[in-house]
């Protein structure tokens, strides 16, 4: 896993909890003291153990701070290099859940050894999908919950989204498409600076 | 003109225009008869219909233009540029149709990220199979990445700049820096076992530098440097202080002799020419030393401005000899500073 996914992490938990909550994550995860590098190949354990941390310091289950994580990843007004690259995926919500399977691919022509967990979209046709992710990091599931809600919010889709325990125990999500109508849209221009 | 078979397809000008948004049909005269929604969009404000082609278009490649028929464009890799601005750049290919009618299929290239800018165009205006879309996903993951490697860069940097700080050696030479030398002085202090600080400056360097240059100059201290490894045990430490400024801790060294002893080997060895480039840089060193045991409680401040205070009588005394400092002989009068075996000569450069 590179450094970068566990440095988006640290952006989060400073802009949101603060800068002395984010030294006592990394100290309780046993983080480099000057910090993890962006581009350089961390074992996929580390992740885990920032969560658990996370956990710990922060006082709330990890599942809704991998989920605030991702909402953060999509939305924030200060990040908005993600969400512009995840709208190349589709003009319409239903499009871009159509490539999400792509992601790992996308994701490796950016960036070689970034390498997102596969992803399985199951349409079963009456407006609700099925998302799973496969191993090795299975936490990632909220994250993606959290990023979808807050995708859709962007492509002013309405959609529910749970999580539902699936028979082999892995987390799945599922996702409800209600009427887009009337939504609006946040403006997405093909090149970045056009309105 | 093949004659229409079962396979012939023929589509009507939605569905064409689904297919190849970039599209632009000509007539056989050389005018345009029709274009895909896309291309109709950007050329938007001209009277296109029945425009001659070049009249919108610059035809660059192939260089013989139209000359010869709009049919001699079959076959050919097409650049076209709008003569308008933003003055869009085309790829493309032509293929006959019924009619002497010739189907021109463009497409953006690697210019689409500006054209997506200019004409404000957006993933609707692309067919699903294009691959502008990805194209353009891709310059901004490419400039987002680049971001990212700008902060390691600057990571990469403060650290750099940290860990130049902390160094205990001196790049030029591969001495100890002054940092180490203070660590190693207050070790040997606190070890109570007897030392010697020798503090060493070079005469007549400024002349080197002036004279041949910094280069020399340079090359002049790594001499000197390799003198002192030379003439000190592994227990001991040689520092670069400041420009030509070194300072020695001589481990276990008690008694003046042998301080000395030491001190005439290194005055030969730097006396030594060095050769640089066909010609000889030539310095002397003014040496000044005290001994920790003279002191009852040795101070490192002390014992180093005490040494230089002896260096300075060296310097004094003409150069290129050795001093001890004035507590080593507290009881007697000054001592005569003695200079070395081996003379060094005023720089012949």
């Amino acid at each position: 896993m590179l450094g970068l996914v566990i440095r988006a992490f640290q952006r989060f938990v400073v802009d949101t909890y603060g800068a002395p909550a984010w030294e006592a994550v990394a100290h309780r995860a046993g983080l480099p003291v000057q910090g993890v590098e962006a581009m350089r190949v961390y074992p996929d354990a580390l992740a885990a153990e920032v969560a658990a941390a996370a956990e710990g310091v922060l006082g709330r289950p990890r599942a809704g701070i991998l989920e605030d994580f991702g909402t953060y990843l999509v939305s924030h007004p200060d990040r908005q290099a993600l969400r512009r690259l995840l709208r190349f995926g589709g003009g319409c919500f239903r499009d871009f859940l159509a490539s999400v399977e792509e992601l790992p691919g996308r994701a490796r022509l950016a960036l070689p050894e970034l390498d997102l967990p596969q992803v399985e979209i199951d349409d079963a046709g009456d407006g609700r999908l099925t998302l799973a992710c496969r191993p090795p990091v299975p936490e990632v599931i909220h994250v993606a919950a959290g990023m979808l809600r807050a995708m859709a919010d962007d492509y002013g889709a309405l959609v529910v989204v749970d999580t539902a325990e699936g028979a082999d125990g892995a987390t799945r999500l599922t996702i409800d498409l209600l009427d887009a109508r009337f939504a609006a849209a946040r403006p997405f221009a093909l090149v970045a600076g056009v309105h | 003109m093949a004659a229409r078979s079962s396979a012939a397809v023929t589509l009507d000008p939605v569905a064409l225009g689904r297919l190849m948004p970039l599209h632009l049909l000509l007539s056989p005269d050389g005018t345009l008869a029709a274009a895909g929604p896309t291309l109709a969009r950007m050329l938007q404000g001209t009277a296109w219909r029945g425009s001659h082609l070049s009249e919108l278009f610059d035809l660059r490649h192939p260089r013989r233009g139209l000359s010869g028929g709009p049919a001699r464009l079959v076959g050919e890799r097409l650049h076209l540029v709008m003569r308008r601005p933003p003055h869009t750049g085309f790829k493309g290919q032509a293929v006959a149709c019924a009619g002497g009618m010739l189907l021109v299929n463009l497409g953006l290239g690697i210019g689409v990220v500006d054209a997506v800018r200019e004409h404000r165009l957006t993933e609707r205006d692309f067919a699903p199979t294009d691959h502008a879309i990805e194209l353009l996903y891709l310059a901004e993951a490419k400039s987002v990445v680049q971001d990212v490697l700008r902060d390691v860069n600057g990571q990469l940097e403060a650290a750099r700049t940290a860990a130049e700080e902390q160094a205990l050696t001196d790049t030029l030479t591969g001495l100890r820096n002054r940092r180490a030398l203070d660590g190693a002085l207050a070790g040997a202090v606190a070890s109570g076992a007897p030392f010697a600080v020798v503090r060493i400056d070079l005469d007549w360097f400024k002349a080197v530098n002036d004279n041949l240059g910094h280069a020399a100059g340079d090359a002049v201290l790594q001499a000197v440097a390799r003198a002192l490894r030379t003439e000190t045990r592994a227990g001991d430490t040689v520092a670069r202080v400041g420009g030509d400024e070194f300072v020695l801790l001589l481990a276990g060294v008690a008694a003046a002799e042998e301080a000395e002893a030491i001190g005439q080997r290194i005055l030969v060895r730097i006396a030594a020419p060095v050769p640089w480039e066909g010609r000889e840089a030539r310095v002397s060193a003014s040496l000044g030393y005290v001994l920790s045991r003279s002191y009852a409680r040795p101070d490192p401040d002390r014992l180093l401005g005490d040494a230089d205070e002896a260096l300075y009588a060296s310097k004094r005394a003409g150069r290129g000899r050795i001093t001890a400092g004035r507590v080593a002989l507290a009881a007697g009068p000054a001592r005569l500073s003695r200079p070395a075996a081996a003379r060094a000569l005023p720089p012949a450069q």
